[in-house]
């Protein structure tokens, strides 16, 4: 089962290239709820059957494969323009330091005291590089929208790591960070509105400049 | 042994423009003509070996090298590589890495003879090959690595000796992005749509046209066949990784390696219909993505 496991985990680590490289918001939004759904699937395969799993892996799905995409499509589909035109940094600069931050991410993985049975897993490396690639994601992108995307990478990225613990976990745990993570993403959706409304554009770097009303 | 030596042998010399024929009437079928005759590109060539040549008077003799070398180069490289049989006719350790610098002497005295014209055309094609080539190769080299990391040996057919299809499930998500990384490569380094198109004659899309301008007669049938050639080595690297099962029966294995290269052309055909040349500015972000994918490739093999 652990060989399915990782060739997810592979999958869902070139999702995080494809949203790397991609200037395509509509594109981005795309990959993550895909990313999300092969999620999903991950605590069904890498445990045994039990309720709670079955409710984890059908939120996850749920959450971040259906709700917080539709409402980022809605949010994309209401901008003027739907590229990120001219991020802080390039594409493949991007691509480049996402590639050198996941084998990073394996190199150091390899280094870390794990319990014997999750050794040879590739959860903890798969983890850590999209965590970066989330930060990549929010560090160098330019529009608020592509910045939500980054911190659902992000948020993929931990729940890799929550695989880990997710037979110690209880579920009320599990289900607080989902909550969490939609009302993170409802936050960020009114901003958005009101960064719209106040400089007709989601660019966040207008924010910088700080002047008297 | 011997017979498989020169069916090989026979293989590399006669078949190569047989795939760009299959690629040309693929194309023709996607676009709804009936297209040239399958073996077009042979009689193409052999009208170029019929006529005489024209050379400038800037040239050298290094213009009328350049072809003859890229085309024994590309023939060379076609010996290292095994085909149908489980044995390259030859071998040695750490014989990938020449087989990389065959391909780098080729472009290289293609490019020379390009600049030995003289003309500034020729040489602003020059600089796109080399600089596309640069993006490219490591590319190639990455995915040679993983295979042997993957099969424990440095010689190419050792590298893509048949794997059991129990491995596959281990290792089949770093052989999917080789394959990825390659065919990606494999247009590149033809000229095919995504890249360079062929067909055309704008100076502001011509990269590997360019180059061969100012060649005429039977200079440009060699350089037409050895494109053929070089297709046809590079489709088999990639048709060893796609289907790693041998089935032990000498004849059977050559008619799978025969059909599963005239198979890649029509792949080819079809992604050149399906798809329009990119522009210039985004050819390095595509070749950066296959050299991602490779070194990716290596890296879940690494671990």
């Amino acid at each position: 089962m652990t060989q399915i496991a990782d060739q997810i985990l592979v999958f869902v680590l070139l999702l995080n290239f494809v949203v790397l490289g991609s200037s395509r918001l509509a594109v981005s939004v795309r990959i993550v709820a895909i990313q999300g759904i092969a999620l999903g699937l991950l605590p069904a395969i890498l445990h045994h059957f039990s309720v709670h799993l079955s409710f984890i892996s059908f939120g996850m799905v749920a959450v971040k494969g259906f709700i917080i995409p539709l409402l980022l499509t809605r949010a994309v589909n209401r901008l003027t323009s739907k590229r990120e035109s001219d991020p802080f940094v390039g594409h493949i600069p991007t691509l480049v330091v996402g590639g050198i931050c996941t084998a990073l991410s394996f190199a150091f993985a390899g280094r870390l005291p794990l319990a014997p049975e999750h050794q040879g897993l590739m959860i903890v490396p798969a983890a850590i590089s999209t965590l970066l690639a989330g930060l990549l994601v929010i560090v160098t992108r330019r529009k608020a929208v592509s910045q939500v995307i980054g911190y659902l990478l992000l948020e993929n990225g931990i729940f890799i790591f929550g695989q880990l613990l997710t037979t110690a976990m209880p579920f009320m745990v599990e289900a607080g960070v989902l909550l969490d993570l939609l009302v993170g993403i409802f936050v960020m959706g009114i901003i958005i509105g009101h960064i719209r409304a106040e400089f007709s554009s989601v660019d966040t770097s207008r924010l910088t400049t700080l002047r008297d009303v | 042994m011997v017979t498989n030596v020169f069916i090989h042998a026979m293989l590399a010399i006669l078949l190569p423009p047989l795939l760009i024929g299959v690629i040309a009437r693929t194309k023709a079928l996607c676009a709804g003509r009936s297209g040239a005759p399958l073996l077009q590109p042979y009689y193409d060539i052999a009208r170029l070996w019929n006529k005489g040549s024209v050379f400038s008077s800037t040239t050298t003799w290094v213009f009328r090298a350049g072809p003859l070398v890229s085309l024994a180069v590309v023939l060379t490289a076609a010996l290292l590589i095994p085909f149908g049989a489980p044995q390259a006719p030859f071998s040695f350790r750490g014989d990938m890495l020449l087989f990389l610098y065959l391909f780098a002497l080729a472009r290289f005295f293609t490019i020379i003879a390009a600049l030995d014209t003289g003309s500034s055309f020729e040489g602003m094609g020059s600089a796109r090959e080399a600089t596309f080539a640069c993006l490219a190769e490591p590319a190639l080299l990455f995915s040679f690595l993983a295979l042997a990391k993957l099969s424990g040996s440095f010689s190419l057919t050792g590298m893509l000796a048949h794997r059991s299809v129990v491995n596959l499930i281990n290792d089949g998500a770093p052989l999917l992005m080789l394959l990825g990384g390659l065919y990606v490569i494999i247009l590149a380094e033809n000229c095919r749509i995504p890249f360079d198109d062929p067909n055309t004659h704008l100076e502001l899309t011509m990269i590997h046209e360019v180059m061969v301008l100012d060649h005429s007669g039977p200079l440009f049938g060699i350089i037409l066949y050895g494109a053929a050639v070089k297709l046809f080595v590079l489709g088999a690297l990639l048709i060893h990784i796609a289907f790693p099962i041998s089935s032990g029966y000498q004849v059977l294995d050559w008619g799978v390696f025969v059909c599963s290269q005239l198979l890649l052309a029509i792949t080819i055909g079809l992604t050149e219909s399906l798809m329009a040349r990119l522009r210039l500015v985004k050819i390095p972000y595509l070749l950066a993505v296959a050299t991602i994918l490779t070194a990716f490739g290596l890296l879940l093999v690494l671990r």
